[in-house]
């Protein structure tokens, strides 16, 4: 059966001609532009990692377990992180126990509780600017609050302080990516949920924690990465720059109590140290930063992984 | 204008005594958006064990009326509902009601299918478990629900795995089947078959009837021949748009048996939307 003709071959050429496209130049710009900033971020990155490896390379492949445990001394051969070490990870310790509650409980107040009102908007206004504030000015706020009014309870200039300094200092930006994964859960979630007559309580705890779980979790722990490399805050809370008095272990709580220093800080008074081979013990305690940084963010990612398969 | 109400469901005492029972009853239901009014003046008694259905075109607050029946209007910030809505009698909007309590005899569906990201087996107990019910009973409220939602043939040998698995039509039929575990004796659905291939559309109708004789159902539709097959009485809905402000308000402008508001509608309006002259 024929139902029609095909065309003659000048329509058929003056189709072909329209339907030709023209070359899309700004198209091709704008991906130009894009692809050169994203070169950009990568060479930077990429000439960061290894100027620090090259420098600090010597002291990593001939003396890594001695580096790791030795203290801060005066001569770089034998000078080592151990108590910067101990330091960031228990201030990295503390700060999940208390940044992490108490900004993701923020975080669901203001989501799923909150009015939405003018007091609310002005809050969440203020977080957001908060997160914005300089690092030294939550030095500041810490040493006059746990170093001096709570000296009772953290013992002044103690590794206790400046792991509260530095929960305060994420707290902020906890609650913001939180408050951004639990406002990505589809409001057709919590429907179900109430449509069956579960309380705000039950939805919340089976249906929108669950689901912002992986969100909540890559932005928390990204943001304690990023803390563990200040070293303006720990610096006003009193953290030592030299070696230490305390000798406990590194899985020693009695850090909490007692002085303290972090890698940070480690990191900052070595590279003003003129004498030889502190540039090269630099590099090889920032590389060992980068290290702890990288496994906290490696945990975000099984963690999240994990979560997401749950659900 | 106000609607007539329909002699057989009068519940001022003037009814017949074989006039049926009522399970849902507005009267004078206002709703509004913070100032702007949504929803004027319906009257809208619902009998048991009937199917009625609620048509007319987008924006006439069929879908809000429906929430004003089990109170999910509430999670919207600024809703605010005038009027009553008597549930066997008592007011539902009456301070000592809990609406959680209102939710789990007044069972909802949804016009996406929004099964949870978990099991099958977990979307169904989920219910029952906040209810209180005995862990022991769970595998019998599964089968039992999910038989009632007719999907227990093709589920039953994978109940451990996703909901996000299944097919659109499947997830729609598993919120039944989640709603119905609750054990309520109301089912509201809102647009349940607009994202379902007639397919599936079909299975959902043929459930809405075998389980019409446990349950009052109350559907909004925008399919005049699903209404037309699936309902006892139909209420069409419109919309006035005040030439002034421009702000469009819902009105329920015709409440009657199915048959009579397709076949001979007191309304012009009704006419002219059931004949597709109009919306």
């Amino acid at each position: 059966m024929t139902i029609g003709r095909v065309l003659d071959a000048g329509t058929a050429d003056r189709v072909k001609a329209s339907l030709a496209g023209g070359r899309d130049v700004r198209g091709v710009l704008f991906r130009v532009v894009l692809q050169v900033a994203l070169l950009f971020t990568v060479v930077i990155l990429a000439a960061l990692l290894v100027q620090v490896l090259t420098l600090g390379w010597e002291t990593l492949a001939t003396r890594l377990g001695d580096f790791l445990t030795a203290e801060s001394r005066s001569r770089a051969k034998e000078a080592g992180v151990f108590q910067g070490l101990r330091g960031t990870l228990w201030i990295g310790v503390v700060t999940t126990l208390v940044a992490f509650p108490l900004g993701i409980s923020a975080a669901v107040y203001l989501e799923e509780y909150a009015p939405r009102n003018r007091m609310t908007r002005f809050i969440e206004l203020n977080i957001r600017n908060l997160a914005g504030v300089p690092s030294v000015v939550y030095g500041i706020l810490a040493y006059t609050i746990f170093v001096t009014l709570l000296r009772p309870v953290t013992g002044g200039k103690t590794a206790l302080s400046g792991a509260l300094a530095v929960a305060v200092l994420v707290l902020p930006v906890v609650i913001i990516t939180s408050s951004e994964a639990i406002r990505a859960v589809p409001d057709s979630l919590r429907e179900a949920g109430f449509g069956v007559g579960a309380t705000r309580w039950e939805v919340i705890r089976s249906h929108v924690l669950p689901y912002a779980a992986p969100g909540i979790l890559t932005g928390t722990l990204l943001s304690l990465g990023r803390a563990l490399g200040e070293a303006a805050p720990l610096i006003l809370v009193g953290a030592v720059a030299g070696s230490v008095g305390y000798s406990g272990g590194l899985l020693d709580p009695g850090q909490l109590r007692e002085q303290f220093t972090a890698m940070p800080i480690v990191i900052a008074t070595w590279s003003t140290n003129a004498r030889p081979g502190f540039d090269q013990i630099t590099a090889a305690a920032i590389v060992v930063l980068l290290v702890v940084v990288l496994l906290a963010n490696a945990t975000a990612i099984v963690l999240r992984n994990r979560f997401e398969k749950k659900r | 204008m106000t609607v007539e109400p329909d002699p057989a469901v009068a519940t001022d005492g003037t009814a017949a005594p074989d006039a049926p029972r009522l399970v849902l009853d507005a009267k004078d239901l206002h709703v509004y958006y913070g100032e702007f009014l949504a929803v004027r003046n319906v009257h809208l008694a619902v009998p048991h064990n009937e199917i009625v259905a609620m048509i007319g075109p987008s924006g006439c607050g069929k879908s809000t009326v429906l929430r004003c029946f089990n109170r999910m209007n509430e999670l919207i910030d600024d809703c605010r509902v005038t009027g009553e809505v008597r549930y066997h009698g008592v007011d539902l909007y009456d301070r000592q009601v809990d609406a959680v309590e209102v939710r789990r005899r007044i069972g909802m569906v949804f016009q996406k299918p929004n099964p949870f990201p978990k099991s099958i087996y977990d979307n169904i107990v989920f219910g029952p478990r906040i209810a209180g019910v005995a862990k022991s009973e769970f595998d019998g409220i599964v089968e039992s629900s999910l038989r009632k939602a007719a999907l227990w043939d093709e589920v039953k040998d994978r109940l451990k795995s996703s909901a996000l698995g299944l097919s659109g039509g499947q997830q729609q039929r598993l919120c039944i089947a989640r709603a119905v575990a609750s054990n309520p004796d109301v089912l509201l659905m809102d647009e349940p078959c607009s994202a379902l291939d007639p397919i599936a559309t079909g299975k959902i109708e043929d459930l809405m009837h075998e389980i019409k004789a446990e349950y009052t159902i109350v559907i909004v539709t925008h399919n005049m021949q699903q209404a037309a097959r699936v309902s006892d009485r139909t209420a069409f809905f419109t919309v006035e748009v005040n030439p002034d402000s421009d702000r469009r308000t819902g009105v329920l402008v015709e409440y009657d048996d199915t048959e009579k508001i397709f076949s001979n509608p007191s309304d012009s309006r009704t006419e002219n939307y059931v004949t597709g002259r109009f919306g």
